[in-house]
């Protein structure tokens, strides 16, 4: 409810004429009336924000201003591209930050923990439109091995959706990745000094037990937080790597729909987001309270 | 009191850590020795070296930031050049250890079954049913209500006192020849402490296991040891039976310890309670220690032109009560040279 009102009020503060947008340079005032009042913005504002609430709680989202489409099969049709790439960039966000996060806190300010931390700092600091760009033009261009963009389903060509979603998930997931790296150094760091992982080493456990049943599981906790934030940010369309890439996701739909002052779109997007990010957090909480006993009542 | 074979016997442990600032020396050759059924009480302020040094035995202080020396036997092999596999062999049948904190030491996302059984398979071929028996017995030893039940529980259900229990159970769990407490009953209330030290003084009768039982309440050691080592500096600085030290206490810093005590029958003057006496100043950094005797910069003292400069030997002095020698390492031996240390110097 908050969320749909702040939705709704912050799309308004766009300047700019949906209308006008719409209808290009040239029209009469009398198309521009009709298109106004069909589309409902001569309406006051308030009387807008319930028009448009209510018909959401109804999965209604309302209609494209340019595209005369409905804003749910535009979304609809969006999603799985920006499902494919955020669970692609997760998958190769962990498989950087899980093993280089532990071996760099196992064996702190060695070689390998100062190479992480510059690779991780690499990560956060470096844009990602640029690392896409880089890797487009020695994947794509120089060596020729992957295609510079586009999606195709996995359901019509499984190469060509492989070859497609490396790169954009290789940027974002080595952004991703470089977070989370430094988030699972510090709790596999902090695990490590913990008393009962002392205590579980004078039992006489072996190391694998020790490392297996006291440091990384406690280490979890954290780590799906950070990892569910991540994968909101993901799933909530990375806009710059959607565009370098020409991927058809969300992140894509949004922009469009602010340059045209899309509102339904914009607005139902944006929403979206929103409810993405509460249904992860709601996850986090359920994942949370199957780790740890202590939240469990 | 100490028996023909110690289970324990430390010769000159010594123990430097790197620190940002510098090599600390923490621990600054330390002997001793642990008899069967025999209770070592350490005792010293925070940062003496106390835990450090048992610690170190165990080979449980941080890789690469410890450099141990010296012998440290248990049962004839010695902990400090043992391989690795040998070490975590000896963690649990040979040498039992209860941390201080019970809050902290259990794994807060573990049943409390299963931190005990996989201690007791980590050195037996035990099924997980066998082991969840005896850990079931155990948990019934050291006084847990419903040991059947605390098996499933998580550590945050039981209370403070209960997971020290746990934690006890853990540390006997493979019938250790020799249990280390360090600072075990500290975070418990008195009489939960009092409870735990009846319990680890019964088991140590049934079990003939050597203790060493690290603290720096005086109380409990007037209770529970046999023989008292003080440690200061990371040095021993005076050890000998119960008797001779805590009734002749010979190292002024020991005295200071002693005076430290409150006591109770001692009556106020005008409704006024004499203020505790304390020993004035911290210990001495371990990066910077006094070249001549460590208690040096606070000893009320002072009674020997070498104290500052040279380093006094732990030597026999005097008499001695029980079978053991009362040593100190101090110049000022004699009694004379001492101030009082009653508590209501202070004043």
């Amino acid at each position: 409810m908050g969320v749909s009102v702040i939705v709704f009020a912050l799309v308004q503060l766009v300047p700019g004429d949906p209308i006008r947008l719409a209808l290009g340079t040239r029209f009469d005032q009398e198309t521009y009336d009709a298109l106004l009042e069909r589309s409902g913005l001569d309406q006051p504002l308030v009387q807008q924000y319930f028009n448009w609430a209510g018909r959401a709680l109804t999965g209604d989202l309302g209609v494209s201003f340019r595209s005369g489409e409905t804003v749910t099969s535009l979304i609809a049709e969006r999603l799985p591209a920006t499902l494919t790439l955020a669970f692609a960039s997760i998958v190769v966000a962990l498989a950087i930050a899980i093993p280089l996060g532990t071996v760099s806190a196992l064996r702190p300010r060695s070689l390998v923990d100062r190479f992480a931390t510059v690779i991780s700092q690499f990560g956060i600091s470096v844009p990602d439109f640029w690392m896409a760009i880089v890797l487009i033009l020695v994947f794509a261009g120089t060596l020729g091995w992957l295609p510079s963009g586009g999606y195709v389903p996995l359901s019509e060509d499984p190469l060509g959706w492989l070859q497609r979603l490396i790169l954009p998930a290789l940027v974002t997931g080595t952004v991703s990745g470089s977070v989370i790296t430094r988030f699972v150094r510090s709790s596999v760091l902090e695990a490590l000094g913990s008393d009962h992982v002392r205590t579980a080493q004078a039992k006489g456990l072996r190391t694998r037990q020790v490392f297996g049943w006291h440091v990384l599981r406690n280490a979890l906790l954290p780590l799906v937080t950070v990892t569910g934030v991540q994968l909101a940010y993901l799933l909530s369309g990375v806009v710059v790597v959607e565009i370098v890439f020409s991927w058809p996701g969300l992140g894509q739909l949004a922009l469009q729909a602010v340059q045209a002052r899309d509102y339904p779109v914009l607005q139902g997007a944006i929403l979206l987001f929103a409810v993405v990010f509460l249904v992860i957090n709601l996850v986090v909480d359920v994942l949370y309270t199957a780790i740890d006993p202590r939240i469990r009542r | 009191m100490s028996a023909p074979t110690p289970v324990l016997e430390v010769e000159d442990l010594r123990v430097r850590l790197r620190t940002p600032r510098g090599p600390a020396d923490v621990v600054n050759g330390l002997s001793y020795s642990v008899g069967p059924g025999e209770t070592v009480a350490v005792v010293g302020e925070s940062g003496s070296g106390k835990s450090v040094s048992v610690l170190a035995l165990l080979g449980l202080l941080p890789r690469g930031v410890a450099t141990v020396t010296g012998r440290a036997l248990l049962q004839g092999e010695d902990l400090l050049t043992m391989p690795p596999e040998r070490l975590r062999q000896v963690r649990g049948p040979g040498a039992g250890m209860v941390f201080q904190d019970p809050m902290t030491s259990l794994n807060p996302v573990l049943t409390i079954g299963r931190q005990l059984v996989e201690g007791l398979r980590a050195h037996s071929d035990m099924d997980k049913a066998a082991a969840r028996r005896r850990a079931a017995e155990l948990l019934g030893e050291v006084g847990l209500p419903d040991p059947d039940g605390a098996l499933d529980r998580y550590p945050h259900e039981l209370s403070g006192g209960m997971r020290q229990r746990v934690i006890i159970a853990i540390a006997l769990s493979n019938s250790p020849a020799l249990l280390i407490a360090d600072e075990a009953t500290t975070a418990l209330d008195v009489t939960v402490q009092a409870q735990i030290i009846d319990l680890v003084e019964k088991l140590q009768a049934d079990h003939g296991t050597g203790v060493i039982w690290i603290t720096h309440d005086l109380g409990v050691v007037a209770g529970i040891a046999d023989r008292v080592l003080v440690m200061y500096g990371g040095r021993c600085v005076e050890d000998g039976t119960v008797d001779d030290v805590l009734e002749h206490p010979a190292h002024p810093y020991t005295r200071g310890l002693l005076g430290a005590l409150p006591d109770l029958a001692q009556p106020a003057v005008d409704g006024v309670v004499p203020d505790l006496a304390t020993v004035p100043g911290t210990p001495p950094a371990p990066t910077d220690l006094p070249p001549g005797c460590v208690f040096w910069p606070r000893c009320p003292v002072r009674g020997d032109a070498r104290c500052e400069t040279e380093q006094p030997p732990l030597v026999q002095i005097g008499p001695s009560s029980g079978a053991l020698p009362h040593r100190a390492a101090t110049w000022c031996t004699e009694t004379s040279a001492l101030g009082t240390e009653s508590s209501g110097e202070a004043r």
